[in-house]
């Protein structure tokens, strides 16, 4: 099998010439050789890629969307989709809110009391209902009410936003992904909460205070390209009502639809403005982000006004689309389609460790360090050349995965969650690397353990089974992030592309998407794996026999 | 293979009663040669040790707060190592085999025993009878680790938990049938071994068939497609003898589950029997 991989470049460089004689590029030129003339491994790797490709459009291409609106036919796929608003920043948004607005033009300030913000959601014990109908008092965690400045009542519309949240204090968030904490603490009429947006030109600084007179500043934003007519006003909105179990195998959610009412006080707008408020549903018809429009029939004003006194009642959310069923949409990320380097990633563990260790079992290994005495030097070309060789079957494998299996689940009516280029561009990158880091671990295996099956077992349970284990949840939830946090698994963290947004109510499990460790974090943790194993390689080279 | 029948001329007068012999003496042979090796010896300590050690783990790591629900599968829990059990069984039932394709001993073995479907299924039966008494006892440490230690982390017949021992009859079940379950695994593990000869891929073979359909299953968002996967593929379907709780719920019974398991094991084994008699060696 190995027989044609004697074959040494340059036979005058043997012996007679030392161990400086052949330059480290001759040893990769000999690895290579090697590899590449051992037609197994070769069928072994396109296998990988074969393979990899298969699952992950096999994975994508059975889950399709069925709909019915109004008693109509039965609809699938696409046609099921609502209207998804994009953020400024590309990103798939929920943006549905009550709104009392007015436009402003040019610079100006907007002041607001807010002394109360309650809640009603579905009672979740009950059966499925209607806000209106069944409804119990209750806050979302996210619920918000406050002022905000918005390009436009277009969803998705750069904006940036005071507010006071049912459970996370006063925020200051813009849009959608930006989110700044401001003063702690619930309000209510004994202890209400006064919130200012400053606008100038495209600078906005939110300030928030107890009593009115002592104010604080929060955060400065700038929206790039705000034009000089904007919307401001009065917004409440509530994301859905979630019943977060935390219980051995992770957590499990029930949500339900929740609205918000938020009561609001001495408003005072400075600035070019018309000086009468409307009444907008932002989002009305195009619920997006868990529960139906805001209570009241068409046409009704989403606020109500006594004296100086507003109070607003919404529902819907000013957030990112986040993965899992918490965002209301049948959503996918662009990793989704990658669940086929798990097969990848065994059929290369299975070439990377019979690399290095059926030079053992056929004694190669012997003319292979009597051609090249430095030993660090083998090791060193055996792991660049079938890391390289991974590297480029992977990158194939998931430019392939993805080009041919998003599209397919895009069709089958699913949202595709994107991702900025970077970093779409970071998780096939990053998904070949870790293949390629995967077959560095268990080619320096097969040099320490000297046995294929032994490397390749050891290999493939340490990277794949820690992430099976919490993606079942065979392991409670703390052990498994624990897992992903310390073992080669960590690594498939590389592969999250949605970041998780502390203002939406998510479940963050490696299922959904989320890794507890950040993907460059988790790729270092394999990155030491497998500089560990080549260091322990390279060690017992040194030491043992050949 | 013509040698082989040179070697022994008394062969030729096959009657049953020879066969018979023939059997018992190739069991007598399989068994010298995997005793008088380590590496069995170590990988059945391997698989008992393995599957004790994560089934103590994930017991000791399970805490049930008082204010919790916890729907949590005791007997399941308390056999999670032979998730990782079934990984040394198989490394096990191919090596038996692989093992003398790489040294060129199975020339030997063939010429000694030229019927083949008897060396295999000396090796089957001595592979399965191992497993068997190694099953045992990695499954009796786990169950044994779960009843001492769950009752103290919350799981206590006062809230509802029934007991994990084997006086408790789906208990019974779920042991019994993991240890089934291993050896089902080893006779499908020898017969992935047989038809692919070479021990690394026949290893990374086996480890795609156990670990891979699980993983595909939590990503596949198509009910009607995890349904059939639950249904049809050998670990998924395999591991339901575990289950104590919700039955209702699976896609396929206990028994069920594990006879589709043998299914698969039976078929693996018919392959590999038929790549045995049909290739050179």
């Amino acid at each position: 099998m190995t027989s044609q991989a004697i074959s040494v470049p340059r036979p005058e460089a043997g012996f007679g010439d030392g161990p400086r004689g052949r330059g480290f590029g001759s040893v990769l030129r000999a690895e290579w050789i090697k590899f590449r003339s051992v037609r197994g491994w070769v069928i072994g790797m396109i296998l990988a890629a074969l393979l990899t490709i298969f699952l992950g459009v096999f994975a994508a291409a059975n889950s399709n969307i069925g709909c019915q609106l109004n008693g109509g036919p039965l609809k699938t796929g696409k046609a099921c989709l609502p209207y998804v608003p994009h953020g400024p920043g590309g990103q798939i948004v929920s943006d549905s809110f009550s709104f009392a607005r007015q436009p402003l033009t040019g610079n100006g300030t907007l002041t607001a009391q807010v002394t109360s913000l309650t809640g009603a959601h579905v009672d979740l014990n009950g059966g499925p209902a209607q806000v209106g109908s069944g409804t119990v008092p209750g806050l979302a965690d996210w619920a918000k009410a406050g002022i905000i400045i918005k390009q436009s009542t277009h969803q998705g519309s750069a904006y940036a936003a005071m507010m006071v949240t049912g459970g996370h204090g006063v925020r200051m968030q813009y849009n959608f992904t930006g989110d700044t904490a401001g003063m702690p603490g619930a309000v209510s009429a004994a202890h209400p909460r006064w919130l200012r947006l400053t606008r100038s030109g495209d600078t906005i600084t939110g300030y928030d205070s107890a009593n009115g007179t002592h104010w604080t500043r929060v955060g400065t934003v700038h929206l790039a390209g705000l034009p000089s007519a904007v919307q401001v006003g009065m917004f409440a909105t509530s994301p859905g009502y979630t019943v977060t179990q935390n219980s051995f195998g992770g957590a499990s959610d029930n949500s339900g639809p929740a609205q918000a009412t938020g009561v609001f006080d001495r408003v005072s707008l400075t600035g070019t403005a018309p000086g009468t408020w409307t009444g907008t549903t932002v989002g009305r018809g195009g619920p997006v982000g868990g529960g139906p429009g805001p209570g009241g029939g068409q046409g009704s004003s989403p606020f109500t006004r006594n004296g100086s006194t507003f109070t607003l009642t919404g529902s819907g959310d000013i957030a990112p689309v986040t993965p899992g069923p918490g965002g209301g949409l049948p959503t996918v990320t662009i990793e989704q389609s990658l669940t086929g380097a798990f097969l990848g990633l065994i059929a290369i563990v299975v070439v990377a460790a019979m690399f290095f260790s059926s030079e053992y079992r056929r004694g190669l290994i012997r003319t292979t360090l009597a051609a090249t005495p430095r030993r660090g030097a083998v090791l060193a070309a055996k792991a660049a050349v079938i890391g390289a060789v991974a590297f480029v079957t992977g990158l194939v494998a998931a430019v392939v995965s993805i080009a041919v299996g998003v599209p397919k689940e895009e069709s089958s009516g699913q949202v595709l969650l994107t991702a900025p280029l970077l970093t779409e561009v970071r998780v096939i990158v990053g998904t070949a690397a870790m293949l390629a880091l995967a077959a560095v671990f268990a080619v320096a295996l097969g040099a320490i353990l000297r046995r294929s099956a032994a490397a390749i077992t050891i290999a493939v349970l340490i990277v794949v089974m820690p992430f099976l284990l919490t993606a079942l949840n065979v392991v409670p939830a703390g052990i498994g992030d624990w897992l992903l946090r310390l073992t080669p698994a960590a690594g498939l963290a590389i592969e999250q592309s949605i970041p998780r947004y502390s203002q939406v109510t998510t479940i963050t499990s490696a299922v959904r998407g989320y890794y507890p460790l950040s993907p460059y974090a988790g790729f270092a943790v394999l990155c030491i794996w497998a500089a560990a194993a080549l260091a322990l390689a390279l060690v017992m080279l040194r030491r043992r026999d050949a | 293979m013509n040698a082989a029948v040179q070697t022994q001329p008394a062969a030729t007068m096959a009657t049953a009663a020879v066969r018979g012999a023939s059997l018992r003496h190739a069991l007598h042979a399989e068994w010298t040669k995997l005793r008088t090796v380590s590496g069995p010896a170590w990988l059945l300590l391997g698989v008992a040790a393995l599957t004790i050690a994560v089934s103590t783990a994930a017991v000791g790591a399970t805490h049930c707060p008082e204010n919790l629900t916890c729907p949590v599968d005791t007997t399941k829990l308390s056999l999670t190592g032979v998730q990782f059990g079934q990984a040394v069984v198989a490394i096990l039932a191919v090596l038996t085999f692989c093992n003398e394709y790489s040294t060129g001993m199975i020339r030997v073995t063939l010429a000694a025993m030229p019927r083949r479907h008897t060396v295999f299924a000396a090796k089957a039966i001595l592979i399965a009878g191992l497993v068997l008494v190694a099953g045992a006892v990695a499954v009796f440490g786990s169950v044994l680790a779960g009843h001492l230690i769950l009752p103290g982390h919350g799981f206590t017949a006062a809230r509802g938990f029934q007991p994990v021992w084997l006086s408790h009859g789906p208990t019974l079940r779920a042991a019994c049938g993991s240890v089934l379950y291993l050896v089902l695994i080893a006779l499908l593990s020898l017969g992935v071994a047989v038809i692919v000869r070479d021990s690394a891929v026949a290893i990374g073979t086996v480890l795609a068939l156990l670990y891979l359909f699980p993983i595909v299953l939590a990503f596949v968002g198509n009910e009607h497609w995890q349904h059939r996967l639950e249904r049809w593929t050998p670990t998924v379907a395999g591991l339901t003898i575990q289950d104590t709780i919700g039955l209702r719920s699976l896609a396929i019974t206990p028994w069920a589950g594990l006879g589709v398991l043998a299914i698969w094991a039976a078929a693996g084994l018919l392959a590999g029997g038929l790549a045995l008699r049909l290739r050179d060696a």
